[in-house]
Formats: structure tokens, C-alpha cells, sequence
């Protein structure tokens, strides 16, 4: 024992060592790696991170080899997309990953967000990585906002003619507000040119920086598990949680697992169904921006169709967009509408869980009627809805102070 | 575990009906087109040159593309398809004029590159198929599914030429309610029904390609990088397996 | 006892599949990366737009430098008067490769005393073999200064015969480079390409 640590001891000298001297490299990795530990019982739900960490260095790297290529001027921009698509030696493997990845970005990010409402990770202690986390899915929004622009077809053209309009509801100084997004009149190569200009460096970098924040906040508290139970408030004669297992080996072979099935997914749609059937390549935006003729049935990307859907449940363009404001900003606010003694929704009574079901149904749902046209049957759905929607979080305070929740135990449930 | 099972079916479900509604928009008969059959993207690729591209582009397409793509020697390209270039690597341009194309026909005819992609295969067949006699229309045809249409009938010598018979009904109120049923050959084309459905499929086939020219190389390169991950999936399950034997 | 044996086991099998992963993924990761780094040679355009260039010789008058550009880069094409030729085996003993010797800068056809096809025309990519300068022409013959015409980098001073060969005591290590070409017809000159008969 003693000679095995000492052989340790010296394959670690050398650079190593000169390094640590200087950085604190064995420190950061023991720290956040090695001897991280998290909770021995974490399941499906708890991949949705390590997938999105993943998602999120696919679209650096096919962004970088995008940018190489692509032309963000409004004569150039559709040309070089199909230059990348047909031109460059396997541009378009890059580019269906690039737009791929952006859907599955949202896709995970959706599940972990949900991952966290299921097992109250939002609350005490981790506030904090709940409020990063909804920063980063602003930016996300943004981003993705910014991207759609980009290929300048006629859904990019008028998807970001009716967001960007969207702002001209803020009261006194809207249309002004409008004007300096777009930097024109209309939006044009200008626009264009800012937009790649946020999309490839400035939110980017926010991104990362976020991130790196949001999982420094978390390695501070450490990760929630699906009993909602503090690992940390039970440890061995180490100091180590009983219920914890290191980061490495034990999580990073498991998320491992979760990678590879996750690729699998993404490349049957890369390589089998790209454009998802319109869902995340639209067929309108195979045609090039056409300032003179809207296309027939407008409807963002999926990811955004549900707060669009409440955006269109008033036949107000102020109270719309307000509404949609509130729909996007309201989450933020969970730990502090979210009353219960218990996290996870294992401990919870009844009311949370229909809480939460019909929540999910609506946020569903709402995206489905954010694709269908405004009118008749479907602005009665879309209202019922957003009413659920807003329900949720309205009356969390209410339902989860009075919901009977069960006792929960001291040690995390887990069968090997 | 079951319990994630579930969820997947349910969300697996939720997205296979709302896959039918993305589809959406107008039905169109569909048009059957056979995207691996060589013969017919060949036969499809020689009657786009000879009637269409002399007006509409295909910029984006490059003739040793569809050469290597459709098994065609540079020579048989040169020969077979070459009209408007003289280089295999050139793209697909037409030598009208724009300006005078508006000027003929109202609008410029568009660039056939994407239609496939942005309109459908679908649509292009049954546009193909859909022109009817319209003594109002500047051509003297109108199309059943762009009604209107500034496109004279480039087919007609091969198609001939059809009516469209509608079913009238004349409501309480005095107004006329239209509906199509169907075509009626009026004048004979040097093709018959079924050999011009042929010569269609072909030509909406060749459009299809071009729109996506890698479709069939992305396809085949994709089964392979799943068999990949799904081995490399497989042992590292039994790795997370073995580790995790350590866990009591 | 019976602990250790199964402990031994699976040690060994812990071992075969960290490896077994490792080399995978490390498989996986280089598959992967070959797209991108494909995508960074020269795209279908690039290859059209750097198609072979014709050059029509009819018009050249003997003495004069032309200059043209294929797949974007300088070529020189100079129509040698019978002087120039005849100055050119004069010169060997201030060369570093009077004999065309280094393989690389010329196809196996210019690989002669005049570095050419037709001896009449000259063909030479203008670009300095030093650090890529386009060299200037200076044909008048200076004898004081030991010169028999050629070109001079204006950059650091390399200099080369009037067959593109570098002279001693320049930094210019090799002889200008001859690209590919061809003559398709006896007044048409195609630079790119060289198959099919020279």
C-alpha cells in the first residue's frame, strides 16, 4: 500500500508537480472530478446536463467550421449555405449537426429544466444554479434567436420580422427599440450582420461563461438526487457521503452510456431525417428572403411555439407580448413560489403531482397550437392553456403549502 | 427504470401524431418517385435540359456533381446535357436574359436548385400534371395548383391538352361554390397518359436529387456511424456495468 | 480467498473494457474528426475557379513577358528570344541547380537545360521560392555585373536565370517552380493541366 502510493507519488512529480506548484491542477480535478461525489441513485433524468455540456461543444465546433464558410452579408448569406451544403468536402454533414444540434439543444434543456421541477432542484440550497440556469436558457433563446437568422431564408426573414416586432409593444419607446435592433428601417444586411455578429462571438461567450458558473455553483452545494435528499449531511469517517459516489469513475461511466445513446438519436436524425419533417430545418426557408411575399403559414421553430402560443392568446399586441415576457421570466421565480418541505415529487401529496402533470400537458400543448393557424377552436385551446400555464406558477404558494407530503427518509433509495 | 419507459413512449407517441400534422399544408396526390433509381434520375436529368432549363436556372448544381452522382462519363455529360456550359464543373444557368423573361412571361421563371425541398416532390409532379386549358390566362393554360400560374404549358406538345370539370353547387343565397373533379384530355399529346406520368416522375425525380444531391450519401454513411456507436455503446455499458459493481 | 480470486477477476475484465472504451472512443473521435479537416481543403468552387487557364500565344512578341493567373497564383510566361536560349548554358557555374535536379519544381518535362516543352516559351509560377515574393523581370544583360538577364526578388534579393534557375549566394534555396501545362494547340498554351500529350 505504502509503495503503491509512493509510485503514485512520483508519476505525479515531474511536470505535474512543476504544474501544481504553480496552478492548482491536482487540486481543481480532485475537486471537481475525482472527489466530486454526487448521489449513488441518480437516473434517467440526470443525463439531460451531461447531454447538453455535449450539445454545446457539437455546435462550437461545427460553428467555428460553419463560420469558416459561411457569408453574413444579405446578397451571400443563402448562396454560401448551399455552398456549405453541396461546395465544401462534408460542409453538409457539418451544417445538419450545427441545425440538429440546435433542436437538441432545446430538447435537452427542456428535459433538465424539467428534470429539476421533478425533484425540486430549484430549491434551498441550489437558488442559485436554478437562476443561472434560467439565464443560460435566456441566452440559449437568444442565440437560437440570432442563429435562425442566419441561412436568410424566407422563415429566418420572417420568423425575426415578427420577434423582432415584438419589442415594438414596450410602452413610449417601442418602435424606437425596434429600429436600433434591427439598425435599419427594415431588417436588412445590417441586421444580418449584427445578428452573426451576437451569434458567433458575444453570446457565445456568455454562454460558456454562465455555464461555467452555473456548474461552479453546483460543485459548491452539490448535485440533488431524486430523493431530494442533502448527501451531504451524512458522511463517512472520510468526510465522504454514504449515499455519494465520485464523479469519476462511477458518473462519467454512466453518463458514458447516456453520450453514446444520445448520439445514436442525434445521428438518426442527422443522417436519416435532417430536416425532421420541418420541424427543424422548415421547408419555407429552403427559398431565399423574399422582402415582398410573407410565406403562407409563418410559425417559428418548435422550441419557441409554446410561449408564441401564449404570446397569441390576447388580441393585444402590448398584452401578448407581456404575456409571453411573464411565460419566459416566471420559472425564475420557482424556489420562492415553491412552499413544500420536501423536494422530490417521491415525498409529494397529490395536488403537486396534478400540478405538475397538467403543467406539462399544457407546455405541450401550447407548442403544438403554436404551429397551427390562430384561429377558432385552436385561440380557445391556446387560452384555456396559458391559463393552466400561468395556474402553475401562481398558485404554487397556495397548493404546495397546504399538499400533504410523505416523511422522507435519511438515506437515498437505491437497489445494485 | 420501467418508469423511463413509459415516458419515452409517451413522448416517442406525442411526436409521431404531431408528425403527421408538420406535414401539413395542402395534400397533394403523391408522386412516387423511386430517389435511388439511377435510370429514372438519368432519363429525369435529360428532360430537364431539354425542357426546362432552358428558363429556369438550377445555380447551386454543378454538371460533374450529377455526373458523378449519376453515373455519367464526362463525355455523356458534354453530350447528353451540357446546353448552356461548356465546363463539367460549371453550375446549371440559363442564358435568357432575366430582364426579358419578366417582360415574356410576368415573372422571372425561379431557380429550380431547392423547389424540391421547399415546395416538395409532391408538388412538382402534380404542377407538372395539373395545367388545364384557361382561355383568361395570358397563355391560354392555368395550373390547378398554382392557380394563375405565369408558366405557359412547356409540356403541351408531350402532354397535350386537358380541361378541368368542375361540380357546381349554387347555394340558397345565390353564391357558387366550385369544386375540382377532375381532367378531361381535349387535345392529344405525342405522349399517352401513362408514358407521360413516366416522363413527370422522372423529371420531379432529377428535381428531388438536385435539391439534396448528398441524400444518398448521407444515408449509407449513417447506418455505418450508428453500427459504430451502437459497439461502442455496448462496451461501455458493461464498462459503467463493472464499475459500478462497486457500489453497494 | 475465494474474495481475492473473484477480485483478481474482475480487475482483469475492468481493465479489458476500460481499454476495449478507450481505444473505441479514441477510434470514434478520429473518425469524427476527418470531416472537419476535410472541409478545409479546397471546396468544389475552389477546384472550378482553379480549373486550367488557356493562354493564346499569338500575340506574344519574342522578348515579352506575360503574366496570368491560375488558381489564383502568378504565372509567368515569357517567349525567349534565341539570345536569351543561347545565354542560358553561359551561366551553369553561378547556379545551385543548373541541372533542374530537385524534382519537385518542375513536372519531368521541363526537367531539361531550358526548363520548358518548346524551349521558345518559358512557363514559371512568379513566386519567389524564398518566402513567396513575385520576383520582377530584368532582362538586359550586364556582363560587368556578372548578370545574363532573369529576375530579381525585390524582397530579399534572390535572383534567377532566364530559365528560373536561382543563382548562388541568394536565400532563394531552389529553381522557380514550373507548373503543369500543356500545348493544345501550336498557338494555345493550357496551364494546369498536363495530361494527354505535352
Amino acid at each position: 500500500m505504502a509503495r503503491a502510493e509512493a509510485e503514485v507519488a512520483k508519476s505525479t512529480g515531474g511536470v505535474v508537480k512543476w504544474i501544481d506548484d504553480r496552478f492548482p491542477l491536482m487540486e481543481t480535478l480532485r475537486y471537481h472530478v475525482t472527489e466530486y461525489y454526487a448521489s449513488k441513485n441518480f437516473n434517467f433524468w440526470y443525463v439531460f446536463g451531461v447531454l447538453a455540456f455535449v450539445v454545446l461543444i457539437i455546435q462550437l465546433l461545427t460553428g467555428i467550421f460553419l463560420t469558416m464558410n459561411y457569408k453574413p452579408s444579405s446578397a451571400e448569406a443563402f448562396a454560401s449555405v448551399e455552398y456549405i451544403m453541396r461546395d465544401v468536402e462534408w460542409g453538409w454533414l457539418i451544417r445538419y449537426m450545427h441545425s440538429t444540434g440546435a433542436s437538441f439543444f432545446f430538447v435537452v434543456v427542456y428535459l433538465h429544466m424539467f428534470r429539476a421541477m421533478l425533484y425540486g432542484s430549484y430549491k434551498k440550497p441550489r437558488e442559485l444554479i436554478w437562476i443561472i440556469g434560467m439565464l443560460i436558457f435566456f441566452v440559449l433563446m437568444a442565440e437560437a434567436f440570432a442563429g435562425y437568422l442566419l441561412p436568410w431564408g424566407q422563415m429566418s426573414y420572417w420568423g425575426a420580422q415578427v420577434i423582432i416586432s415584438l419589442f415594438g409593444a414596450v410602452p413610449v419607446v417601442g418602435d424606437a427599440l425596434v429600429e436600433f435592433i434591427k439598425g435599419d428601417y427594415a431588417i436588412s444586411d445590417i441586421t444580418l450582420n449584427r445578428f452573426f455578429a451576437l451569434h458567433v462571438i458575444l453570446l457565445p461567450l456568455l454562454l460558456v461563461g454562465l455555464i461555467f458558473v452555473h456548474i461552479v455553483a453546483l460543485h459548491e452545494v452539490g448535485s440533488n438526487n431524486p430523493d431530494g435528499i442533502e448527501i451531504k449531511e451524512n458522511k463517512d469517517a472520510n468526510g465522504v457521503p454514504v449515499d455519494g459516489v465520485a464523479f469519476h469513475p462511477y458518473h462519467t461511466s454512466k453518463d458514458l452510456v447516456a453520450i453514446i445513446i444520445f448520439l445514436i438519436i442525434f445521428s438518426a436524425v442527422v443522417f436519416f431525417a435532417p430536416e425532421a419533417g420541418g420541424y427543424f430545418l422548415e421547408h419555407a426557408n429552403f427559398e431565399p428572403a423574399n422582402v415582398r411575399v410573407t410565406p403562407e403559414h409563418i410559425a417559428p421553430v418548435w422550441y419557441f411555439t409554446p410561449f408564441y402560443a401564449i404570446l397569441r392568446a390576447v388580441p393585444s399586441k402590448a398584452g401578448g407580448a407581456a404575456l409571453m415576457a411573464a411565460a419566459v421570466l416566471l420559472p425564475m421565480f420557482l424556489p420562492w413560489l415553491d412552499k413544500a418541505r420536501v423536494k422530490s415529487i417521491r415525498y409529494r401529496g397529490w395536488m403537486y403531482k396534478t400540478a405538475l402533470t397538467l403543467f406539462v400537458i399544457s407546455f405541450v400543448t401550447l407548442g403544438w397550437l403554436g404551429l397551427q393557424p390562430a384561429e377558432g377552436i385552436y385561440v380557445t385551446l391556446t387560452r384555456i392553456f396559458t391559463v393552466v400555464y400561468f395556474a402553475y406558477f401562481i398558485l404554487m404558494p397556495y397548493y404546495t403549502s397546504i399538499d400533504k407530503t410523505k416523511p422522507v427518509p435519511n438515506r437515498v433509495v437505491y437497489n445494485a | 427504470m420501467r418508469r423511463a419507459r413509459q415516458i419515452i413512449a409517451v413522448v416517442a407517441a406525442t411526436l409521431l401524431t404531431t408528425g403527421a400534422f408538420a406535414a401539413g399544408g395542402k395534400d397533394y396526390p403523391p408522386s412516387n418517385i423511386d430517389r435511388d433509381n439511377i435510370q429514372s434520375l438519368q432519363r429525369g436529368a435529360a428532360n430537364f435540359m431539354n425542357y426546362c432549363s432552358g428558363c429556369h436556372s438550377a445555380e447551386y448544381v454543378r454538371y460533374n456533381t450529377i455526373g458523378k452522382h449519376l453515373e455519367l462519363s464526362e463525355q455523356q455529360l458534354i453530350d447528353n446535357l451540357m446546353f448552356n456550359a461548356d465546363k463539367t464543373f460549371e453550375t446549371i444557368n440559363v442564358n435568357m436574359p432575366m430582364d426579358d423573361a419578366v417582360t415574356w412571361f410576368g415573372a422571372a421563371p425561379p431557380d429550380l436548385s431547392l423547389t424540391a425541398r421547399s415546395k416538395s416532390a409532391d408538388y412538382i409532379y402534380n404542377f407538372l400534371k395539373g395545367f388545364y386549358i384557361d382561355e383568361d390566362q395570358t397563355h391560354g393554360v392555368n395550373n390547378r395548383w398554382l392557380a394563375g400560374t405565369s408558366m405557359p404549358h412547356v409540356l403541351g406538345e408531350l402532354q397535350g391538352y386537358q380541361r378541368a370539370i368542375y361540380d357546381e353547387k349554387v347555394a340558397e343565397d345565390g353564391s357558387v361554390t366550385r369544386t375540382f373533379v377532375e381532367f378531361e384530355q381535349v387535345i392529344p399529346g405525342q405522349l399517352d397518359a401513362e408514358a407521360y406520368d413516366e416522363f413527370v416522375r422522372d423529371t420531379t425525380n432529377f428535381l428531388a436529387y438536385i435539391a439534396e444531391p448528398v441524400r444518398s450519401e448521407r444515408r449509407k454513411l449513417g447506418v455505418w456511424v450508428i453500427m459504430f456507436l451502437t459497439v461502442f455503446g455496448i462496451l461501455a455499458y458493461m464498462l459503467k456495468k463493472e464499475i459500478w459493481k462497486d457500489v453497494k | 480467498m475465494t474474495d481475492d480470486v473473484s477480485d483478481q477477476v474482475d480487475n482483469n475484465r475492468r481493465h479489458f473494457l476500460t481499454v476495449a472504451t478507450a481505444v473505441t472512443g479514441a477510434v470514434g473521435a478520429a473518425f469524427a474528426a476527418v470531416p472537419f479537416l476535410a472541409s478545409l481543403k479546397p471546396s468544389a468552387r475552389a477546384q472550378a475557379l482553379g480549373a486550367p487557364v488557356e493562354v493564346a500565344l499569338g500575340n506574344i512578341q519574342p522578348g515579352e513577358l506575360i503574366r496570368v493567373l491560375w488558381r489564383g497564383k502568378l504565372i509567368f510566361v515569357l517567349r525567349r528570344e534565341e539570345k536569351m536560349l543561347s545565354e542560358l548554358a553561359n551561366n551553369d557555374a553561378n547556379l545551385k541547380d543548373p541541372n533542374s535536379e530537385v524534382v519537385e519544381q518542375q513536372p519531368d518535362y521541363a526537367a531539361n537545360p531550358t526548363r520548358s516543352v518548346r524551349p521558345e516559351f518559358l512557363v514559371l509560377e512568379g513566386s519567389c521560392t524564398h518566402l513567396g515574393c513575385a520576383p520582377i523581370e530584368d532582362f538586359p544583360v550586364r556582363p560587368a555585373e556578372n548578370w545574363y538577364g532573369g529576375f530579381f526578388c525585390p524582397c530579399h534579393g534572390s535572383k534567377f536565370d532566364l530559365a528560373g534557375r536561382v543563382l548562388k549566394g541568394v536565400p532563394a534555396p531552389t529553381n522557380l517552380r514550373v507548373p503543369p501545362y500543356r500545348f493544345v494547340r501550336d498557338d494555345l498554351l493550357l496551364i494546369g493541366q498536363d495530361t494527354g500529350v505535352a
